[in-house]
């Protein structure tokens, strides 16, 4: 079980009070009848699937019920950052450090 | 490579069985081939074997990062099954099916599939409608499913709880007789022995680090851990993996990979006759001919490439398994495992060729891969040979994500499978 630290609580709770959310970072469109059916399938379906770090979302559902972005590193489970939704996607160059 | 059978199995007897010999070649990687296979599991050894007998392509190697068998063929609870909701579905599994009836002939070797049934518990009544819309499905694609009453369940099961008041009532069950289970090795190690036979090249601890193509695109071989091989065609056939290998040909999939657990109980004298399988709470169980019980689990909920998963994931199946089969509350497990399982959004697989010439992919079978193992392998090498699928795997696409065509397994049972 993984010990998961919600950004909003400011504590480490158990795995098995959040739920995880998918990819973050993906950008709805506001009109979906403008995208073409290859833009469609990148947005809806296509998945980075990383062996590496993952950029995701998790909800703190039996707790505050916030959502929240991670990044965690798919071999090791290893949550490497968590922060708050609306803040910005970390650089590449971060990502980088925390693998350090 | 020799022959099993009774006058060999005599003569062998008599001295000692010292005679066999080893079942497949260990090769060194040649220079080229005119196809390479990625990932030496059932479905990709099915591959080249079907690709050597049916299509007369015999400069095949088929590559593998660990050792043959060893990933999800090796991980699985081996439970084999038709009964899918959709036309496409019911012909592909249905196809696997049938070539399991006489696959042990086909291959010389004993890949004891027996054909116990499948039962599917209905707990609610959502479950018992969504069972009988199968049933029907199934009647008019030719598969075989008929309805049992709860009595009639607890009869060919009988260590099956029926009480009224069970925390999961069973309100009836979904019974496929030409379902089963078959022992996961010997399908590997018979494609892996037959193919080997025929020329095939099954090169272990050999894994791929790139996929090479030519300014024109199509590809040229693969970056390997044993140096660089050629080829006119690749087949991806690599399961969980498979996202991180169609990068390398800058082919991003509608993939997730997730681990999934199975567990096993300490051995005990035959008292579970077939196999049950429970969607609604998550728990598969059937007995082994070494006498344990082998348990299928649930996936985490998130992505991961750790080859393990989270412990509350069996106690939930547990829970269930000992709530279903009282009998079993003191049992012992003995082992458990995960294996990594690629998901597909519409839950039903990807036996397709792809945007990058010579380069095709069989993968998406998310958690109910071994069943197809035959099929999936038949369909997929005539894919590569004629480079156009087979009309069994034609709808399996990649291009139903772009066109909206799913195969929306997903959706008809309301859980991954």
């Amino acid at each position: 079980m993984l010990l998961i630290h919600c950004p909003y609580c400011k504590q480490d709770r158990p795995e098995l009070e959040f739920a995880n959310a998918g990819e973050s970072h993906i950008i709805r469109p506001k009109d979906m009848s403008d995208m073409s059916n290859a833009e469609f399938e990148k947005m809806f379906f296509i998945r980075d699937n990383p062996k590496g770090v993952s950029l995701e979302r998790w909800r703190h559902i039996h707790g505050c019920g916030r959502f929240f972005n991670a990044l965690r590193h798919t071999v090791s489970d290893k949550f490497l950052k968590v922060y708050k939704a609306g803040e910005p996607r970390p650089s590449e160059s971060e990502i980088a450090e925390l693998m350090k | 490579m020799r022959n099993f059978n009774a006058l060999n199995l005599a003569r062998e007897a008599l001295r000692g069985h010292k005679g066999w010999g080893q079942q497949w070649r260990n090769p060194e990687p040649k220079k080229s081939y005119d196809v390479i296979i990625v990932g030496a599991g059932g479905h990709g050894l099915g591959t080249a074997y079907y690709l050597a007998k049916e299509h007369g392509i015999k400069n095949i190697a088929v590559l593998e990062k660990g050792w043959l068998g060893g990933g999800n063929t090796g991980r699985n609870t081996t439970i084999i099954r038709s009964n899918y909701l959709y036309d496409e579905s019911a012909g592909l599994y249905n196809h696997a099916v049938k070539l399991w009836e006489t696959l042990s002939q086909e291959l010389n070797y004993n890949v004891m599939f027996s054909q116990r049934g499948v039962m599917m518990l209905a707990h609610n009544v959502h479950d018992v409608q969504s069972a009988q819309r199968h049933i029907h499905a199934n009647r008019l694609n030719g598969v075989d499913n008929e309805w049992l009453t709860p009595q009639q369940a607890k009869d060919y099961c009988p260590p099956l709880n029926i009480s009224r008041d069970a925390r999961y009532p069973v309100m009836g069950a979904a019974l496929q007789r030409r379902g089963g289970v078959a022992r996961h090795d010997a399908v590997a190690w018979g494609y892996a022995r037959q193919a080997s036979a025929m020329g095939v090249d099954i090169i272990q601890n050999c894994e791929v680090t790139g996929i090479n193509r030519a300014p024109g695109g199509e590809v040229t071989g693969v970056e390997t851990t044993k140096g660089t091989i050629g080829a006119k065609q690749v087949g991806v056939v690599a399961a969980g993996h498979t996202s991180v290998l169609m990068e390398m040909a800058g082919v991003q999939m509608p993939l997730e990979s997730y681990p999934l657990q199975a567990l096993v109980s300490e051995p005990v004298k035959p008292v579970f006759p077939c196999v049950v399988m429970s969607n609604a709470v998550h728990a598969y169980i059937s007995q082994s001919d070494k006498g344990e019980l082998v348990i299928g689990a649930g996936t985490d909920s998130y992505l991961s490439y750790s080859q393990t998963g989270s412990m509350h994931i069996l106690q939930h199946t547990l829970d269930a398994i000992v709530e279903l089969y009282p009998m079993f509350n003191r049992m012992k497990m003995l082992r458990t495992w995960g294996g990594i399982v690629d998901v597909t959004p519409d839950r039903s697989p990807i036996l397709s060729k792809t945007p990058v010439k010579g380069l095709y992919v069989n993968c998406g079978w998310g958690t109910g891969g071994f069943k197809a193992t035959p099929g999936s392998a038949n369909v997929f090498a005539h894919t590569i040979a004629r480079d156009e699928p087979h009309k069994i795997n034609a709808g399996f696409n990649l291009d139903r994500f772009r066109n909206g065509r799913l195969i929306d397994e997903a959706a008809a049972a309301a859980v991954a499978h």
